[in-house]
């Protein structure tokens, strides 16, 4: 029986050593939607994503209460397996981060490490998730060049294939396109349009635009707590918090 | 690149489209309620009127989310722009139908005046107008729209006809005078309900050439 909602944040507090970052922050992230953070520098929406699949966990002062659940387990149990945690909730970061390898061992590393030896089955991951990233066309007959070699965007885009070749159930982005151009950024969002169908997507973004774009639900967030959380549309044409209104139309400070 | 915002903006033409649809069907009703004196066409343009008006709002409400999440700009935002005030002539022409239908309620409770000439024609000059406004807005056709601005001419003389005609009745026969003015109100909502479409096939102008030429009162440029 599969919910609504993938992932279900309760009362999350997060502490970097005596700093407060998360206050008792709730969210319900919907399955096969996209869900947009919002937000001024340091209002916690990086934060409150990393905390999604532990990434967290690699800064020492790091304390975490609160539940976060995924598909209706929490994730910061005891017990829990944080590498296949970071498989079903994979990440793309800011900077396009492809490994020094060719595009093919790229988007192959994943099946690799969990010890894939068939090399037609891993060629038809890769072929499949190069497909699903929008690649496959433009590298098909270019599989064995370095990664590197290629544009910003199309690195991106890699980096998403990478990631979905471990059939991952939730798509983090932290500021995905920050690196990126109009045109660039154009179809990386046309991408996670795309890949909504048969992917649940949260993103972090400092273009409220892009939010409104893109996303099916967007929450604002403001020093660590979450002010407003609800439909794209109703946050950007009647929101409920003044503050939000006032982020979203523009006026700040 | 097919972007999913075209494909919303497709959906919009479509509602729209839908609208129009409708609109022309409770025109057409409603004369051949006065012209064939037929009861059982009036229930139905109520109907309408009720589902152009739901169509309204929510082609409204689609319009507002377009431009708040998309940051449309040129022509698109044109576009959109230009899609609410469509949507807004639309809904107000259909308000010309329901006139015309009470007008006809009314026409119906008395013996007819005269045999119908003049009215059908202006009736099929007006929902004519209508649908292919409505068909040169989704389709950017400025020369479409030039012509159903030239349309409006025709519609116009016969509105003056029917005064005419209207006035010599009632000065003969004070007996006629309540159809009279019926049938002349009758005229004047089909008049009006031409306005609209050239309302419509001005925004279309607007929305393709980014020139805005209403107000022209010597219609130079109408005759471009």
């Amino acid at each position: 029986m599969s919910s609504e909602m993938v992932i279900t944040v309760k009362d999350l507090n997060l502490f970097y050593g005596e700093f407060q970052a998360l206050k008792d922050v709730p969210m319900d992230v919907k399955r096969n939607h996209i869900t947009a953070l919002i937000g001024p520098s340091g209002c916690g929406k990086s934060t409150l994503l990393r905390t999604l699949n532990r990434m967290n966990d690699l800064i020492p002062s790091v304390r975490v209460t609160g539940s976060i659940l995924l598909e209706g387990k929490n994730i910061y149990d005891s017990g829990t397996d944080v590498c296949a945690l970071r498989k079903r909730v994979g990440m793309v970061f800011q900077r396009p981060n492809p490994f020094p390898l060719s595009i093919h061992d790229n988007v192959a590393f994943g099946l690799k490490v969990a010890g894939m030896t068939d090399r037609y089955r891993v060629n038809e991951i890769v072929e499949r998730s190069l497909k699903a990233a929008a690649l496959w066309d433009h590298l098909k007959d270019k599989l064995d060049h370095p990664a590197l070699e290629l544009p910003l965007d199309q690195q991106q885009r890699l980096c998403v294939a990478r990631l979905l070749a471990v059939e991952p159930d939730v798509i983090l982005m932290d500021e995905p396109c920050s690196a990126l151009d109009p045109m660039s950024t154009g179809r990386i969002e046309e991408l996670m349009l795309d890949l909504k169908a048969n992917y649940t997507i949260v993103i972090v973004t400092h273009n409220m635009q892009q939010a409104a774009r893109i996303s099916d639900y967007s929450g604002y967030m403001l020093l660590g707590e979450m002010i407003e959380f609800g439909q794209t549309a109703g946050i950007f044409t009647s929101p409920q918090d003044k503050r939000t209104q006032d982020y979203v139309s523009g006026r700040y400070g | 690149m097919e972007r999913h915002f075209d494909e919303s903006l497709q959906a919009l033409k479509h509602q729209l489209m839908k609208m129009s649809a409708m609109s022309e069907l409770m025109i057409a009703d409603a004369v051949k309620a006065v012209v064939d004196r037929n009861a059982a066409l009036l229930a139905p343009v109520w109907q309408r009127e009720e589902q152009v008006n739901h169509m309204q709002i929510e082609i409204d409400e689609t319009c507002l989310t377009l431009i708040a999440l998309h940051q449309p700009a040129a022509g698109d935002l044109r576009f959109i722009m230009g899609a609410a005030k469509a949507n807004s002539e639309l809904e107000r022409l259909a308000d010309e139908a329901v006139n015309i239908v009470q007008k006809a309620d009314h026409l119906l409770k008395e013996p007819p005046l005269k045999p119908f000439r003049i009215i059908p024609e202006m009736a099929v000059i007006a929902q004519g107008m209508v649908r292919d406004s409505l068909h040169a807005f989704v389709n950017r056709d400025v020369g479409l729209s030039r012509e159903v601005l030239l349309r409006d001419d025709r519609l116009d003389d016969l509105k003056d006809a029917i005064s005419q005609e209207m006035t010599e009745y009632m000065t003969k026969d004070s007996a006629s005078v309540a159809r009279a003015l019926d049938l002349l109100l009758v005229s004047r909502y089909l008049e009006r309900i031409g306005d609209h479409a050239t309302n419509i096939a001005e925004i279309t102008i607007f929305v393709v050439e980014g020139r805005d030429v209403r107000h022209h009162a010597d219609s130079k440029v109408h005759h471009q």
